[in-house]
């Protein structure tokens, strides 16, 4: 198990203590012995990394770094999968944006992460190449849909991992495992090369050992890019200028909607500490209100699916992906490749997609969905007002059992109820993990902050995690 | 509205997926429970509110219109499950009349 976090391993390199080649070595070690029980990673190309290694820049700020990324994000020439069937021959032809500014920044992409398949699901069950284990609690489900990142790096095989969060999908499974998730605020990294599930809620993030690292990795990833013209033009920043200052006066809200009695009471608990961690560092914790925190789910669902049903129909057979054999005309050759490629989770959100977008129902339910969407969007911003940071659970539980904790579709989307908002508002969000008692599963809080205000979320989050050192 | 009910048959038409008969009885039960949940929304008044489409206000996002190099064909066409003089092989698509 390969321990230590992003700037451990970059002076263990600038001093030459290792050479990047030797660290990818340590890292395979790593990987070969874990991966066989955790399943974090479904395929990976290790010559390529031994090959980047040895051209690595180490005066770069990531140089020499290894960085797994989930199976979502293109690399040039490696199979990007989404941990579908229907992707299962297919190569990338071009680096994602996210991966040219990793390589830009010295950084090694390794191996992929497994993930629910088209990074839909909450526990990382839904991948087509097997289900993760979490090595924070074994025999439970890591969370999702980054599972393998969060797995990879809470088990030592990864020292950092990207990952993708439409709902929840960085910052849950960051929970799950008991390290950093940090979804950005909408824009701030590109989307270019990450396989689109709802264009208008997916952001690419980073999963960590550390709040330091996220920042690190958010230095490399933020930035306008002209191939995706949802990214924003804000200017980038130092994210790491707020680490190690003072929260003194910083105004935090806390959601009486939040502090439900149906949350587990280790999530309370973990609530608790947080709050208490905060107050003594001087933070001001002011009761707030979301008065639509209720509906996020039902418009949550509606808009995630029928964004899903259009960006998926892209998948029919014949550019690339699994075609059917022996098929009778076009029809039957999209229905039957899709049929046998696509999962059952990924057929059921396409149904349910397909259906709010169909004539007769849109008005009723997806443009509905995006009216609450607006009222969910004006909570915050009047929040906002009062405060400059919210704090909350990040899910109601912790990990659930891998085996017979068998959920209906709607109880597990009731699941994100924590996490959607961030992405119906565009906010950024971090789940901080919360120190547990040894042999229980890991539990986070998540703090969420104004558009671009990253700079300030990671100073908070950075505060929270040393007093809960 | 009145209590929902998804023909996932014809929905699965629409959305160019053949399922087999276990799945669109399956995805029915799910699905309409999720209707049901989801008609929670109307409760909330919106009659005041525009629809919200995107997360932030992003209009007329265009680049400089500059030539560059884009995917060669080889690259192109090296995903196709099938393939052709470099151009992606599909079956007839103009149907003869039956």
């Amino acid at each position: 198990m390969l321990k230590g976090s992003i700037s451990h391993w970059r002076s263990q390199l600038t001093s030459g203590t290792i050479t990047p080649t030797e660290l990818v070595e340590e890292l395979s070690r790593s990987m070969e012995e874990s991966n066989p029980s955790i399943n974090a990673y479904i395929s990976w190309d290790k010559d390529a990394a031994l090959a980047a290694a040895q051209q690595a820049d180490l005066s770069l700020p990531l140089g020499g770094i290894p960085i797994a990324v989930k199976d979502n994000i293109c690399i040039s020439g490696t199979p990007t999968r989404c941990a579908s069937k229907i992707l299962d021959n297919f190569r990338a032809p071009y680096d994602a944006t996210a991966i040219t500014r990793l390589r830009a920044a010295g950084a090694i992409p390794f191996g992929r992460a497994n993930m629910d398949e088209f990074a839909m699901g909450s526990f990382g069950k839904n991948s087509a190449y097997g289900a993760t284990d979490n090595p924070a609690a074994p025999g439970h489900a890591p969370g999702g849909s980054s599972s393998g990142s969060a797995a990879a790096v809470a088990g030592g095989m990864a020292i950092a991992a990207l990952g993708s969060d439409t709902g929840g999908s960085i910052r849950q499974p960051a929970s799950h495992c008991g390290i950093v998730g940090m979804k950005p605020t909408y824009g701030r990294i590109s989307r270019y090369g990450l396989v689109a599930f709802a264009s208008s809620l997916d952001q690419i993030g980073p999963l960590t050992q550390n709040v330091e690292d996220s920042a690190l990795l958010l230095n490399a990833l933020c930035g306008h890019d002209e191939k995706d013209s949802t990214s924003s033009t804000e200017p980038t920043c130092d994210f790491t200028a707020g680490l190690g200052q003072s929260i003194r006066g910083a105004r935090i809200g806390l959601p009486k909607e939040y502090l439900s009695e149906g949350n587990d009471p280790a999530v309370t608990a973990a609530l608790e500490l947080a709050v208490q961690k905060l107050t003594e560092q001087g933070a001001e914790i002011v009761e707030i209100s979301l008065p639509h925190a209720e509906a996020v789910v039902a418009a949550y669902y509606i808009i995630a699916c029928a964004e899903a049903s259009s960006n998926l129909s892209r998948f029919d057979g014949i550019r690339y992906g699994h075609r059917a054999e022996n098929t009778n005309g076009l029809d039957d050759l999209y229905s039957r490749s899709r049929a046998e490629g696509f999962g059952p989770e990924v057929k059921r959100r396409i149904i349910l997609g397909t259906y709010v977008l169909s004539s007769g129902f849109y008005d009723a339910y997806y443009a509905k969905a995006q009216k609450v969407r607006a009222l969910v969007a004006q909570d915050f911003s009047a929040a906002f007002e009062k405060v400059d940071f919210i704090l909350g659970p990040v899910a109601p539980t912790p990990a659930p059992a891998l085996e017979g904790s068998d959920m209906t579709p709607l109880q597990i989307y009731l699941a994100d109820i924590y996490t959607i908002p961030a992405n119906l508002a565009g906010l950024p969000g971090i789940s901080v993990p919360c120190p547990v008692a040894e042999g229980t599963r890991p539990v986070g809080v998540q703090l969420l902050g104004k558009h671009f205000a990253e700079v300030d979320l990671l100073r908070v989050a950075s505060a929270l995690e040393t007093a809960l050192a | 509205m009145d209590t929902p009910s998804i023909d996932v048959a014809y929905i699965a038409r629409l959305a160019k997926l053949a399922l087999t008969p276990e799945e669109t009885s399956r995805f029915s039960e799910d699905l309409n429970q999720v209707l049901r949940y989801v008609a929670q929304l109307e409760q909330w008044d919106t009659s005041e509110v525009e629809p919200m489409y995107h997360p932030l206000p992003v209009f007329d996002a265009v680049r400089e219109d500059i030539p560059g190099t884009s995917l060669s064909n080889s690259a192109a066409v090296a995903n196709a499950p099938a393939e052709e003089d470099g151009q992606f092989r599909v079956p007839k698509v103009v149907e003869s009349a039956h």
